[in-house]
């Protein structure tokens, strides 16, 4: 996946994401046209398919909404890479199959703007604008399984089946 | 290995002797949470997964509170497909409104949460029943689904914090005061991925309710969980609610506490004696200053209630500083009680009386304005004093709107003064 960054600060939290009065649908796209509403009214309309956010600590705090991580997986986001995540919005990124990297070192030095190049797989972050690159923290095998399949759901299924 | 209560009560249900922070388990679960935002994604992914039953039908419960009565024809429709799924799967613990009350007051009332059990809601402040003793956590939507298909939760255990608080806490300081000072001190995520275990003589003296309002909050410094041991209060709020499950005795849970040599990431170790009543200001929780020092902060609106602050001692304070007063010219006094039980009670006290000639607009229970979903929406530029639990941009109206939070005594004395203030200077 490759695209370009848009910078958010600290405690980016869930009511910013997808403001609540947006909460009376779970319709993916009808979600994405609201994303970061409140943090930037005009980001989804700026932003491209394949672009990355690039975030402070505790992003996605707040509520247990899963209607965040669902918007900003239906805007194309690529993934959303940041220094630390909430508990909650980091389990419901893995349970939807949503990609996110935790890297304070990139969250800190990649740029807004900057072309990214991110390998899943290897869990590697390449700053194509500064040549640098680096390693997100590893998951837990347990979770790279849920990962690798698609989300809890698809697990859940492959699991029973 | 020594256990903290939050341990125990996690290796009881994966099956295991103890567990060490950042193990992964899984858990069965005694209580399935959702609402009228969270239950429309859950049952969707429910339906994906292939199962013909819910893994317990009297273990799931589903409350319409966040937009209810439906404010709109999209949220009509969202409840209307839990009222479906929960007749379509026989599950007994749905709850219509004129018996439906917020959640997280709900639940705890009609003696649906017991101590030592794991319950996991698709909300986030499903934290509040630590008060009671439960390991209780907030999840997603597709957690949710996954949990009623298999009655399972995978976790990760969290590392544990133990705050003992101490010292006779001062007039008109609340349960919710602490915890705003907790989050101050510690930061919107001083808490974060862990547990939090709350102690000491303060907290002993503290209700079950101001508890209740404590373990809410949690996650506002970004905790897994808020827990309280069990005591002769905890046993007396349980006893009256309990009585068609259980016949409950001292030693009911025994065994259920921390050890004393249990292993903690920090103990914080409080006199708060001093600490005044909090006002948090925009846009965080961990904004947290005393009252005295807020300055002259005019408000458009107050609103009393939410899974934080809408049982019945909170309203009792409300009345205690409302009666034969009246709300300033300039605000609109918005006061919701949490659950049926607590409107009707009011009621039989009185208080909804003092309320009306306070000219409060007092309503039917709901989440409402705490999440911006309606019932006392800000315009732009507007500002709300309130004892609901975040005060994030755009948190109960427009993006350019403010929320204050503080505790039910601030909160009236505020809408009658028309700023910001203690029912001490009022």
């Amino acid at each position: 996946m490759k695209g370009h960054v848009w910078k958010f600060g600290n405690n980016i939290d869930t009511d910013l994401i997808i403001p609540a009065r947006y909460l009376n649908t779970s319709d993916p796209e009808e979600l994405a046209k609201y994303a970061m509403m409140d943090a930037d009214s005009e980001w989804v309309d700026k932003m491209k398919k394949g672009d990355f956010i690039v975030a402070g600590d505790n992003f996605g705090c707040g509520s247990s909404r899963e209607h965040a991580p669902i918007a900003l997986k239906a805007t194309g986001l690529s993934a959303v890479i940041a220094k630390s995540f909430a508990r909650i919005f980091y389990r419901n990124a893995i349970n939807i199959g949503f990609p996110i990297l935790e890297s304070a070192e990139a969250a800190e030095e990649i740029k807004e703007g900057d072309e990214v190049e991110v390998d899943l797989t290897a869990g590697i972050i390449h700053d194509q604008t500064t040549g640098k690159s680096y390693k997100a923290q590893p998951f837990p095998e347990f979770m790279q399984k849920i990962i690798d399949a698609g989300g809890l759901i698809p697990y859940l299924k492959k699991k029973t089946r | 290995m020594a256990q903290t209560i939050s341990q125990k009560i996690l290796a009881k249900h994966c099956g295991k002797k103890e567990v060490s922070p950042g193990e992964l388990i899984n858990c069965r679960v005694d209580v399935v949470l959702g609402n009228d935002i969270t239950a429309p994604p859950a049952i969707k992914e429910f339906e994906k997964i292939g199962v013909s039953k819910v893994f317990d039908k009297k273990k799931i419960f589903l409350v319409p509170d966040h937009f209810t009565p439906a404010k709109d024809i999209k949220s009509a429709e969202q409840v209307k497909m839990m009222r479906h799924f929960a007749k379509k799967y026989g599950i007994v613990n749905f709850f219509e409104i004129g018996c439906m009350g917020v959640e997280h007051a709900l639940l705890p009332e009609i003696g649906a949460i017991k101590p030592g059990e794991l319950i996991i809601g698709a909300d986030s402040h499903t934290c509040t029943y630590g008060a009671l003793g439960a390991f209780s956590t907030g999840v997603g939507s597709t957690d949710m689904a996954a949990a009623m298909a298999t009655g399972k939760v995978w976790f990760k255990v969290p590392e544990q914090l133990k705050f003992i608080l101490r010292g006779k806490i001062g007039p008109w300081v609340e349960g919710k005061d602490l915890i705003l000072y907790t989050i101050g001190q510690i930061g919107v995520d001083g808490a974060r991925y862990m547990s939090m275990e709350f102690t000491g003589p303060a907290i002993k003296a503290l209700s079950v309710e101001g508890r209740l309002t404590m373990a809410n909050m949690a996650i506002e410094a970004g905790g897994k969980n808020g827990i309280f041991e069990i005591d002769a209060k905890t046993m007396a709020y349980l006893k009256p609610r309990l009585k068609s499950r259980l016949n409950l005795t001292a030693n009911s849970f025994a065994g259920l506490a921390s050890d004393e040599d249990a292993e903690y990431k920090e103990i914080f170790d409080w006199d708060v004696s001093k600490v005044e009543p909090q006002v948090s200001f925009p846009h965080l929780p961990s904004n947290a200053k005393p009252v005295s020092k807020c300055g002259h902060i005019k408000i458009d609106q107050s609103v009393i209630g939410s899974c934080t602050n809408g049982r019945m001692e909170d309203l009792r304070v409300a009345a205690k500083v409302l009666k034969g007063k009246k709300r300033h010219q300039d605000v609109r006094l918005i006061i919701i009680p949490a659950t049926q039980a607590v409107y009707q009670q009011a009621m039989k006290e009185g208080l909804i009386d003092i309320f009306m000639k306070a000219e409060a607009a007092v309503s039917t229970p709901t989440c409402g304005p705490c999440l911006g979903g309606h019932m006392g929406i800000l315009a732009e530029g507007e500002r709300s004093i309130a004892t609901t639990n975040r005060n994030f941009v755009g948190r109960m109206g427009h993006p350019k709107s403010e929320v204050y939070l503080s505790n039910v005594a601030v909160a009236a004395a505020s809408a009658v003064a028309g700023y910001i203030v203690s029912p001490e200077n009022l």
